[in-house]
């Protein structure tokens, strides 16, 4: 029984290496580049995963080539143009600011800004409301309902 | 009255978002390639894998280049749409036989027939890269220029090719 649970033990160790890619690094700099650049960029085939996390093969290839052009000495800067310029802004979750991607940047402070508005307006509605004034005639009226109410 | 007309302008303006939104391919990425030469590579070719095929020996002519792979679903409902192209002639044909076995590549042309006037291998997917290739089949048409000038993402239909490839090729072909 219990060789049985070392080899089932052994066996679980293996599937647990069998997707992590091993990649070595010159120094720590290199390795924090590497994993910041795969955080930043887009896998294209799943698009709302980072190449960090998917498991598609585009995405094992785009590491490569990251971890690649690292090799080579090249910058992130270097590395994130590269992408670019094969795949487009789309590539990077951090779309620089342009005329194009200018509704993505602006446009939640725009909704902040339309919401901030609609609220101001709203209270102000609610006040005047509050300051109505009820005359002696109408308070009369309140509470003659109001003891009428009360005997049935 | 505005009580009644700002939740139909509210209405209005979400059906608009809405209907764009529905009309839009997220999948479908533009290509910032076009207009741009033509990647450069030197690639085997799958059919006599010592000679090998680079952008330059096709200079002078219109031609497409076609990602396409054995294990590719949607290249097999593609594939008779090429065939039908290739008989026409009105350009060169280059595949890229993109991550792909050549056994099995070789054997797909074989049963379905082979629209490619060469076809080249691309095993690790480099070149694939390098074209900002991300989902099988694609298809580039480049100018006589060597010039990408259009990219289309996805299984390529008798309607494409009527409606953008030939008209497009054709006025490739009239330029210089």
């Amino acid at each position: 029984m219990k060789h049985l649970s070392v080899i089932f033990l052994l066996a679980l160790a293996g599937m647990a290496c069998a997707g992590v890619e091993y990649r070595q690094f010159a120094n720590p700099e290199q390795q924090a580049a590497y994993e910041n650049l795969t955080s930043e960029l887009r896998c294209l085939v799943c698009q709302n995963q980072t190449i960090a996390d998917s498991n598609a093969e585009l995405a094992a290839d785009l590491r490569r080539q990251v971890y690649e052009m690292l090799q080579q000495g090249k910058s992130k800067q270097d590395i994130a143009q590269f992408m670019t310029d094969r795949y487009g802004d789309f590539v990077l979750y951090n779309p620089p600011f342009k005329l194009k991607t200018g509704l993505l940047w602006i446009g939640p402070a725009v909704f902040l800004l339309i919401g901030l508005i609609a609220v101001f307006l709203f209270a102000r509605r609610k006040k005047n409301v509050a300051n109505v004034e009820i005359n002696a005639e109408k308070q009369q009226k309140i509470r003659s309902l109001l003891e009428e109410s009360d005997q049935s | 009255m505005l009580k009644y007309i700002l939740p139909l302008i509210l209405f209005i303006v979400m059906a608009v978002f809405l209907a764009l939104g529905l009309n839009l391919h997220p999948s479908e990425i533009p290509s910032p390639l076009i207009d741009k030469p033509a990647p450069a590579f030197s690639a085997p070719k799958l059919q006599a894998p010592a000679e090998k095929l680079s952008p330059t020996d096709l200079k002078g002519k219109v031609w497409l280049f076609n990602v396409w792979a054995s294990w590719c679903a949607s290249c097999r409902s593609e594939h008779p749409v090429l065939n039908q192209l290739a008989q026409q002639k009105a350009a060169v044909i280059v595949g890229l036989n993109y991550k792909d076995e050549p056994e099995a590549a070789l054997g797909w042309l074989a049963q379905l027939g082979n629209p490619y006037d060469v076809s080249i291998m691309d095993q690790d997917g480099r070149i694939g890269l390098d074209w900002g290739v991300y989902g099988v089949p694609e298809t580039f048409v480049i100018d006589k220029q060597g010039v990408i000038r259009y990219k289309h993402t996805g299984p390529v239909t008798p309607e494409d090719v009527q409606q953008t490839f030939l008209p497009l090729i054709a006025k490739l072909q009239a330029e210089n």
